[in-house]
Parts: structure tokens; C-alpha cells; sequence
């Protein structure tokens, strides 16, 4: 019989102690979304305090345990490693869980450069990373359309990003203009304007509009590139006029897509016209050109 | 006894004080044409137009205005802004009655030494030595309206609140064209040339490390007034670094380090170089001189000259600067002369002038 009661006894320790061991028990699921509600079961009796350590968040709450504790959306705002922590008299009981990314809903875009010449291949990037409604990374692949066109014309790529990441290299197209380049993720689009700018002048020529007693003007026909595009204002377009023991200089400027300059007048010159590296024709002043 | 000592140095308190008074006065009449040369200067040094004047001939037909005018600069000129240091005079003839003195002035300003050179006649008045100033005839411009259209560029940048992914405006794109070492008067030189690629305006500065045999960097230098900063685009600047004291057999290689930022500015003023050419001047240096034409409405104060230097092989070998110590005014040329070093002066196929500027009532 005494045999009986020590058994009896030992099994109602045990009881009593695994029963004390699941007083903080901590239920969460799996499926934890950054943004979402969050329900978290919690086991035994009694009041207790519950802990959430998230990345860059913390939140604290009083609970009654054995009840399921309801975290609001906008209060699980970080996805990644949480922590969730619940203390009950002396004792605590914490468990690790994972909170995912939301779905897409902001994006940073990264266009580079803001200007670039035409007609270059590979010469525009664009770089898209998607977040979430509270700015988390999304991790999960997600469609990004990118578009880029001048004055309507263009075309459009889809991209699925990776880890959180999607990016797209692009050439610039044949004419001048701001390009419009712009990345749609879901429902939300970001532009960005890529000025798409003239390249070297192509075919500089120039000629003497204009003899005076003491001097010339010498001007050059409308400036384009390559591809037709008129070379922007203000770009410097070097008028050197040689002599046999002299020369003069000048940079004009391109003013309505032509530059203009005042040389002296000479009987005997050579006139050459250059802009940055591109040199033009020469004329000779005075002989007959 | 006890009254000597404060005595004695009450009284020398007051010799000395009078000791202190008596000089010889700053228009004391001139016994000599350099002394009259040298008293006009060291008046003009110390500001005392009236004291100087006093050594002008009546025979100049100059007034004390004019005079100061000249001596002085005007329209902010880099003259309005430099101080008379140094007067050397030399007398060329002498005759009774009349002398040639050579005058060397030595002014100095922010931008370095600025030298002047002039002949000055100097006659006997009434038994003391005056100088014939000659004022400089400084063209003034006729009243008129010039239409000035030119591009001017503005810049806006990303605002303090925008996403860190939001777009900014670049940097121009600049390229070095050419890069060239050569050592100088025990220093090492680094030039070449340097182009604003962009369609923008550009403010450009070019770097170099010099790299010793172990590859380590042991000096750092970058140009800093020979080479235009502002480029426009297309533009083509030189420039020049110096490392005092470095010597190229102890170096393995150069290191360029050129960097450009995106500026507002103006496409006005052109300046246009007229009539170079490459000539000996009075004290028998090798000058490249020509003429600057302000073809703008806008007084520019502080005109710059750079002038690159090439040989047969189209190397730029040498590049040199020089400030014109007069304003350019609009429409007007103005002469300007640049040295070229004697030794490099055979070497020299070909050169490049351009002008660079400094205006007050500019923005940019």
C-alpha cells in the first residue's frame, strides 16, 4: 500500500512538473506575411507577458495564457527572423518563426545615366528593386514590365525579378528626346526621363557668309550627328583662320544649330573648323576657296 | 638725484620723437631722372596719387585723374586688384635737358607677379626732373545695344526628400586626349589636353599621382590655373601640373586623375584670339602675342590666356598662361603676349591659343 502512494505521488510530480513545463506553450503558423494578421496560440494558465522580437521592431503585450493572441497587420511590419518570447512568473518559453514579405506593391527604380547619346547599344540600365507595402524585399519572383520610348515609339520588356531584383540593359534609340522610361510592378509604375542627346557632329562643314573690308564671317552649315539629329546649343565649335606668320582663333558657340565667327579679313588664309575631336573642311581664303 | 634720471629720458623721449618727424619729404624735387622715375613710384606704391602726380610734366597733358586711372587699372581689371612691388630703372640716354629711363614694374597680385615694362621720358623743368606720362589710350566703347542670345544652362538637382533610388543628373562625360611628362627646371611636368564629350557644361579638374618605382604613389598635384575649368561642350582645355623637386628616372609611372562636376553656366562670352604669332620680344624672350576680342556686350574684368604648345608629332609640349592686367571691354581688342620657354621655342610646330575669363557681374 505505501508502495501504491509513492507511485501515486511520483506520477502527480510529473504531472504536475510536465504541466508547469506547458504553462508557455507558443503555437504560430508558418505562414507568417509581413502586413497580415498574425494569430498566436499560447498554452497553460494564468496572465504572462508576451515579446516579439522582430528585425528593427519589437512588440510587447499582456496576455491571458491558454488564449490565442491576435497581432494586427500594420503592427507586423518586418519580414524575417522574429522571435516570439512569453513570460509567465519566472518562467519563459520563446519560439523562432519566419515572417515572408507582402505582396509587391512599391519599387525603387535606378535609371542610369540620365543622359546618354544616340544610337548607343548597352548604354541604358535600369534597375528595379520590388518591396512590399511596408518596404520589405520581396524575395518571391515577381513580373517587372520596363518601357522605354521617345515621343511614343519604344518598346516594352518583361523581367522576372530574382531576389528581390530586376534589371534590364538597353540601347539608345536613333533620335534626340527625352526618353521615357518607366517599370510597372502590379499596379504600380515609376518614370524616369533618360535625355537621349545628339553624338559627335557628323559632317562639319563650313563656308564665308559674309566679306567685309576688314574681316569675314565664317559659318557653318546646320550641325547634325550622325543619325540626323541637330548637335545641341552651345556647343563650342573651334574657327582657325592661318596665316603665313599669324593665325586667329575662335570658339564660337552653336547658336540655332549653326555657329558663327568674326575672322580677320586676309588675302592669303587657310580657315579650318573643328568641334571637340570632329575636324571639318578647310577653305583658303582669298585664292579661291 | 633723484630727479636726473626721469629728466634725462623725458628728454630723450622728445628727440627721439623729433628724430621720428624729420624725413625728406615724398615730393621733394628730383636731382636725377631715375630719382625722379623712383620718387613718382614710391609714391604710386604708397597710394599717394597727389605726391606722385608731382613728378609728372606739366608738358604730359595729363590730369592727376588720368594718371591714377592708369597706374591704377580700371573696370576691375587684375591691375585694380595688384599692389606696385618692385621698380627697377635704367637709364637708356641722358643729355642735359632730357633722359630715357627704362622702367621695369613688379606688381604683385592674387594670381602672381604681373610685370610691366616702359620707356619713360623725363625732362628738366625748372631746374628739377619730371616724367612725361603718357597715358595708355584705352578705347571706349561707343554707346550701343548688342542682342545677346546665347545658351545659358541651369542645373536642378535631386531634392533632399526624393527615394534614394530617384534619378540625379549626371556628371558631364570628359575624356584626356592626350598626356605628356617632361621635367623642367627640377620639376616634374604633366600636360596634355582634356575634352568635354557631354552635351552640358562641365567643371573639369585634372589630377595626377606620380608613382616611384615600387609602385607607390609619392606625389599628388592637379592643375590649377593652367587649364580652363569651365568647359563647354566639345570644349578642348589644356593642362599643366607641376611636382616641384620630383625627377622622372626615379619614377615608374603616372597616374591621371581627372574629375568633372555638372555646372551652370554660360555659353557668352566668345572670345576670339586674333593675329598669333611667335616673336622675340625687348629683352630678346621668345613671346607668343596676339590679340583678344571680346565679341560680347559684357565687360569681361580679368581676361586669361592659355596657350598649348606641339611639336611635329602633334605632342603637346609645353602649355603656359598669362593674365591680361587691362579689362576687356566689348568689341575692343586687346593685346596680350604669353612667354614660351627659349629651349622649347625650335621645338614648336604648331600651338593653340584659347581664352578663358573671369567677370563680376556674372553668375556663373
Amino acid at each position: 500500500m505505501r508502495k501504491l502512494a509513492f507511485i501515486t505521488l511520483i506520477v502527480l510530480t510529473c504531472w504536475f512538473a510536465a504541466d508547469s513545463a506547458r504553462a508557455a506553450e507558443i503555437r504560430i503558423s508558418q505562414n507568417a506575411t509581413a502586413g497580415q494578421p498574425l494569430s498566436i496560440g499560447t498554452g497553460g494558465s494564468g496572465d504572462g507577458t508576451l515579446y516579439l522580437v522582430g528585425p528593427g521592431q519589437v512588440i510587447k503585450r499582456s496576455i491571458k495564457l491558454g488564449n490565442d493572441v491576435q497581432i494586427k497587420g500594420e503592427e507586423l511590419r518586418s519580414a524575417g527572423r522574429w522571435i516570439a518570447i512569453i513570460r509567465s512568473g519566472s518562467s519563459s518559453e520563446s519560439s523562432v518563426f519566419w515572417v515572408k514579405p507582402g505582396a509587391a506593391e512599391s519599387m525603387s527604380f535606378l535609371a542610369r545615366p540620365s543622359r546618354v547619346p544616340v544610337a548607343e547599344r548597352n548604354v541604358i540600365s535600369g534597375m528595379v528593386f520590388v518591396f512590399d507595402k511596408s518596404r520589405n524585399l520581396v524575395l518571391q519572383p515577381t513580373p517587372v514590365n520596363f518601357s522605354l520610348a521617345v515621343n511614343g515609339s519604344g518598346a516594352a520588356h518583361t523581367v522576372t525579378s530574382r531576389n528581390g531584383l530586376a534589371w534590364i540593359d538597353a540601347g539608345s534609340g536613333p533620335k534626340e528626346g527625352a526618353a521615357q522610361f518607366v517599370a510597372t510592378v502590379g499596379g504600380t509604375s515609376v518614370r524616369r526621363v533618360v535625355q537621349q542627346v545628339a553624338s559627335q557632329p557628323c559632317n562639319l562643314r563650313m563656308h564665308v557668309s559674309q566679306r567685309m573690308k576688314d574681316q569675314m564671317v565664317v559659318e557653318t552649315d546646320p550641325i547634325r550627328d550622325c543619325t540626323g539629329n541637330a548637335v545641341p546649343d552651345g556647343t563650342i565649335v573651334t574657327f582657325t583662320e592661318s596665316e603665313k606668320n599669324s593665325k586667329s582663333t575662335v570658339d564660337a558657340r552653336i547658336k540655332k544649330g549653326v555657329a558663327r565667327a568674326v575672322l580677320p579679313a586676309s588675302s592669303n588664309a587657310t580657315i579650318s573648323v573643328a568641334s571637340g575631336i570632329v575636324l571639318g573642311n578647310e577653305l583658303h581664303a582669298g585664292g579661291g576657296e | 638725484m633723484k630727479h636726473i634720471l626721469p629728466v634725462i629720458f623725458a628728454v630723450l623721449t622728445v628727440a627721439l620723437i623729433a628724430a621720428g618727424s624729420v624725413h625728406q619729404s615724398s615730393t621733394a624735387p628730383a636731382s636725377t631722372p631715375e630719382g625722379a622715375v623712383q620718387s613718382m613710384f614710391n609714391n604710386v606704391k604708397a597710394r599717394n596719387w597727389g605726391g606722385a602726380y608731382s613728378y609728372v610734366a606739366g608738358s604730359s597733358n595729363v590730369d592727376q585723374q588720368d594718371f591714377q586711372r592708369d597706374l591704377q587699372g580700371r573696370y576691375s581689371s587684375l591691375r585694380t586688384y595688384s599692389q606696385l612691388e618692385n621698380v627697377d630703372t635704367r637709364v637708356l640716354h641722358e643729355n642735359d635737358n632730357e633722359a630715357l629711363v627704362r622702367t621695369e614694374l613688379k606688381y604683385s597680385t592674387a594670381v602672381g607677379a604681373s610685370y610691366d615694362t616702359r620707356d619713360l621720358k623725363v625732362t628738366k623743368d625748372e631746374g628739377a626732373w619730371k616724367v612725361n606720362w603718357q597715358t595708355e589710350k584705352e578705347a571706349s566703347v561707343p554707346p550701343q545695344v548688342i542682342p545677346v542670345n546665347y545658351l545659358r544652362w541651369d542645373v536642378i538637382w535631386r531634392g533632399q526628400g526624393d527615394d534614394w533610388g530617384a534619378q540625379n543628373v549626371d556628371g558631364p562625360r570628359i575624356r584626356i586626349l592626350s598626356a605628356n611628362y617632361a621635367e623642367r627646371d627640377g620639376a616634374v611636368i604633366v600636360m596634355g589636353e582634356v575634352v568635354n564629350e557631354d552635351t552640358v557644361p562641365a567643371f573639369v579638374s585634372v589630377g595626377a599621382y606620380l608613382v616611384d618605382k615600387n609602385g607607390q604613389d609619392v606625389a599628388f598635384e592637379s592643375s590649377f590655373d593652367k587649364m580652363s575649368h569651365v568647359l563647354l561642350p566639345k570644349e578642348v582645355s589644356p593642362y599643366r601640373i607641376d611636382f616641384p623637386g620630383q625627377k622622372l628616372s626615379n619614377l615608374k609611372s603616372v597616374r591621371m586623375k581627372p574629375d568633372s562636376m555638372l555646372v551652370p553656366a554660360s555659353a557668352d562670352p566668345v572670345i576670339g584670339v586674333l593675329h598669333q604669332h611667335i616673336e622675340k620680344d625687348a629683352k630678346g624672350r621668345t613671346v607668343l602675342k596676339g590679340e583678344l576680342l571680346n565679341e560680347s556686350g559684357q565687360t569681361v574684368n580679368i581676361p586669361h590666356v592659355l596657350a598649348t604648345f606641339y611639336d611635329d608629332n602633334n605632342q603637346v609640349i609645353w602649355v603656359s598662361d598669362g593674365y591680361a592686367d587691362h579689362a576687356l571691354l566689348p568689341q575692343t581688342p586687346q593685346p596680350f603676349a604669353v612667354d614660351l620657354r627659349d629651349d622649347l621655342a625650335a621645338k614648336v610646330h604648331s600651338y593653340r591659343v584659347t581664352a578663358n575669363q573671369y567677370s563680376l557681374n556674372r553668375e556663373d
